[in-house]
């Protein structure tokens, strides 16, 4: 548990700080509770995750040679420059919350802005990922084609990448599946990148008031909790989608 | 019944001078804005208790159709088509609008933070949030039915819903996406508050068996319903984008939905009857007046159907093409979970050997809970057991064990428990003798509505389908007419207790003589509960130290 600031820790008998809610016993209370209630919403969004993973395994051991193959179309570069972003991003959050703890207002907005900005050089180079599958056919259910897993030299691009024999046209149907799986577990990563950007930009406005620093700081250590844990579901996806099927 | 006339242990103030406090959480403030936008638990479990009513009597409207449908073996009422929306849609509401958040939502919500001596809920804006996100899953519901309905029935089966039907999957889908988020905000808010919230002196094992009862059913719902969420939402990007994770054509394992959507609707109903145990624990010590026998047993006991719950799922696909062994597995676990509820059964039958037992309203519903859930619980080894599982599981034999489950024994429950903080949460009480009418209509209506199905089952009537073969009449219109003594048992309620809030008699404090720390302050309570945190310096139902407790008030006045 992060240290309370000495000012509030002096709070009895009636004087409250002016940030503890009426039904708590003391400013301690309410920051375990809230942390507390933090981890177990984190708990649930990894059972969220969860069934998406379940899936993505459970795909992967029938399919394994489509899903071999289709992980090998996937930009390993952009993947690794986009982990770490994510890394460094959780480093500056995690600076983010010191400076909160050591009422620096001016470190604190330096550090949230800098988080906000990998935040969205994230998502930027997402966009460039789901924008090369766009131009490779790979993107199932709207512009797909197996052509190239069944025939790679028909498509130079795809070929450049390729990893072993073509693949027969049933099991080559079966990347569009894989395709599917990396759309929907990255896109569920980058919505919640995304909600998490946008209470990002509402704490650099709140920071740049005086918000945080006044040993009031649980919403940014919370906020912390959840943006960390966004960063290890990245972790996870990274190995999964990207590494695991490569050697 | 005599028995009602012979004793009581209501104990109300004298009515001539007995007034509501003018202070309390109803009349601290007033106006719309005052409730839209509170933060009290209570206020909030009084939104979701006249929320969850409408729901029900939606939900039970629906029913009632289904039941009139099959009072002739033709499809005369109903067309096919019309029919499986109807029984779709009554599920769905039923599961989801008003079983899941009936008891926690509601009277959990109520009297939690009072039984662990908090003035709130830890987390009073998430909770109100909850009923917003309940509020908006019903309002989809309402125009989803506007807009024509869903048939895919509550289960939503793949491929059935993904490629099969042009009904309203996905606005349902969201809105039951929608609704778990309810559930797992409630049931975060409860363990968050269990664990952090709780008033000096007042340890894990002297917390009331309620309380422990919910805070088992909130580990289900908050590792339970996301995986509903995420499986809801790989249904509706099948419908709209074509995800094909459940599409056999594409690769996809209709299977694998199956094991999600099972992963948590298999809690689910642990979820539901959960914390209708809990009230079962409080009705039956306090009309017995005795200490709950073996309460750490039954404490554990709920901790342990949270547990169990988790890995029984698969006994709901027998027949869908599961391995032999998984089956074999599934079926012993499933037998598992007969231990803990047992342990409860037992329990409180032993606390009720050599009570002083009185048969307020609150305890006939009480009665009517074990008596019923017995019956659903062993019919549930029937269907868990693999052999007669096979023949039974798509018959009506399925749709009277989950009613006498549900029904049978959570709606009792919830009934019981509404009459028994009824004169806590609004101060006044209801009408003892027509409610216990209330009582003994529904237990006979439910057992002449749900009991033939049994016999239906093993019979070999299917479920599912509005037109039956002409030999299954008989037993049809028994239950038919069972349905409707039913609902005459659930409309008397709304109508004595609403009458109540005007003209019900003054409840005073305490008026069962109860231990809980809700009974130890004012009815209807202040908005801050008590007037300072109490400390805990006893056992949860010790009757002795209510008696003590009650001396030293007469001899100090």
């Amino acid at each position: 548990m992060a240290h309370e600031p000495a000012g509030s820790a002096q709070s009895h008998h009636g004087e409250h700080p002016p940030y503890q809610r009426h039904h708590f016993e003391s400013v301690e209370q309410q920051f375990d509770t809230t942390n507390f209630a933090m981890w177990l919403f984190l708990l649930t969004e990894v059972m969220f995750f969860g069934g998406l993973f379940m899936a993505y395994l459970l795909m992967r051991n029938w399919y394994y040679p489509a899903f071999v193959e289709a992980s090998h179309q996937l930009n390993i570069g952009w993947g690794t420059a986009n982990t770490a972003v994510l890394i460094i991003s959780s480093f500056t959050m995690a600076m983010s919350v010191y400076s909160a703890e050591m009422k620096r207002r001016g470190a604190l907005v330096m550090f949230l802005v800098i988080t906000f900005i990998l935040g969205l050089a994230f998502l930027g180079i997402k966009s460039i990922e789901y924008h090369e599958k766009w131009e490779k056919f790979h993107i199932p259910g709207i512009r797909y084609s197996t052509s190239a897993f069944t025939n790679p030299q028909s498509d130079p691009e795809v070929y450049k990448e390729y990893h072993d024999k073509p693949l027969p046209p049933d099991m080559a149907s079966k990347t569009e599946l894989y395709f599917f799986l990396y759309f929907a577990m990255t896109g569920m990563h980058a919505l919640h990148m995304i909600i998490g950007i946008a209470i990002l930009g509402f704490m650099i406005y709140k920071a740049k008031n005086g918000a945080y620093t006044t040993g009031h700081v649980t919403f940014v250590e919370n906020f912390g909790l959840y943006w960390h844990f966004v960063d290890i579901i990245w972790i996870f996806l990274f190995p999964l989608l990207y590494l695991i099927s490569r050697y | 019944m005599s028995a009602a006339t012979v004793s009581t242990i209501v104990n109300l103030p004298d009515q001539s001078t007995a007034r509501i406090p003018k202070m309390n959480f109803l009349t601290k403030e007033n106006g719309l804005l005052s409730w839209l936008l509170t933060g009290d638990h209570k206020r909030i479990a009084t939104l979701y208790m006249i929320s969850i009513t409408f729901f029900f009597f939606i939900g039970g409207a629906l029913a009632g159709l289904i039941r009139l449908e099959l009072l002739t073996p033709q499809t005369d009422l109903l067309a096919a088509d019309t029919y499986n929306k109807v029984f779709t849609m009554h599920g769905v509401i039923m599961v989801f609008l008003f079983l899941v958040p009936s008891v926690p939502a509601t009277i959990g919500n109520f009297v939690i933070p009072m039984m662990v001596g908090a003035k709130d809920l830890a987390l009073p804006k998430i909770n109100l949030l909850s009923w917003y996100l309940y509020m908006a899953a019903g309002i989809g519901m309402i125009y989803t039915m506007a807009a024509g309905g869903v048939d895919t029935g509550w289960t939503f089966t793949t491929p059935l819903s993904t490629h099969y039907l042009n009904t309203h999957v996905i606005s349902t889908g969201l809105c039951i996406f929608i609704a778990g988020f309810s559930s797992i905000f409630t049931g975060l808010n409860f363990i968050v508050t269990i664990h952090k919230m709780r008033c000096p002196g007042m340890t894990w094992f002297r917390l009331p068996l309620f309380v422990w009862s919910n805070y088992a059913a909130s580990i289900l719902m908050v590792l339970g319903t996301p995986v509903l969420a995420i499986t809801l939402v790989l249904i509706v990007l099948e419908r709209t984008v074509g995800i094909g994770v459940f599409d056999p054509a594409k690769g996809g394992d209709p299977l694998l939905f199956q094991h999600l959507f099972w992963f948590y609707s298999h809690p689910a109903v642990y979820i539901m009857i959960l914390p209708g145990m809990g009230v079962i624990s409080e009705v039956v010590s306090t009309f017995s007046r005795k200490r709950v026998f073996g309460y750490t047993a039954v404490a554990f006991s709920s901790v342990a159907i949270a547990v169990f719950g988790f890995f029984v799922w698969a006994h709901h696909m027998f027949i869908m093409g599961i391995s032999n062994y998984a089956a074999l597995v599934f079926s012993l676990l499933t037998m598992l979970v007969a231990v803990p509820s047992a342990i409860k059964i037992f329990n409180w039958a032993f606390t009720l050997y050599k009570g002083s037992i009185t048969f307020e309203t609150p305890m006939l519903y009480a009665f009517g809970f074990m008596g019923l859930f017995t019956i659903g619980g062993l019919t549930g080894v029937f269907l868990g057991a693999t052999g007669t599982d096979i023949h039974l599981t798509e018959t009506y034999f399925i749709v009277a064990h989950f009613h006498f489950v549900m029904v049978g024994g959570m709606l009792m429950a919830f009934l019981s428990g509404i009459h028994f903080w009824w004169p806590k949460w609004t101060g006044r009480m209801y009408p003892e003798k027509v409610s216990q009418l209330a009582a003994v209509v529904t237990f006979i209506g439910f057992n002449f509505t749900f009991f033939p199905q049994f016999i239906l089952g093993v019979l070999g009537m299917p479920r599912r389908y509005a037109a039956y073969p002409p030999e299954f009449q008989v037993l049809n219109v028994f239950s038919t007419a069972g349905a409707s003594i039913l609902g005459v048992g659930y409309l008397l309620p709304i109508l004595y207790l609403t009458w109540s809030l005007k003209y019900g008699e003054i409840a005073g404090d305490n008026p069962w003589q109860a231990t809980g720390l809700e009974w130890q302050t004012q009815s209807p309570p202040l908005t801050e509960n008590f007037i300072e945190i109490p400390i805990m310096d006893h056992e949860a139902y010790d009757y002795e130290w209510l008696e003590a407790q009650q001396r030293k008030e007469v001899a100090s006045v």
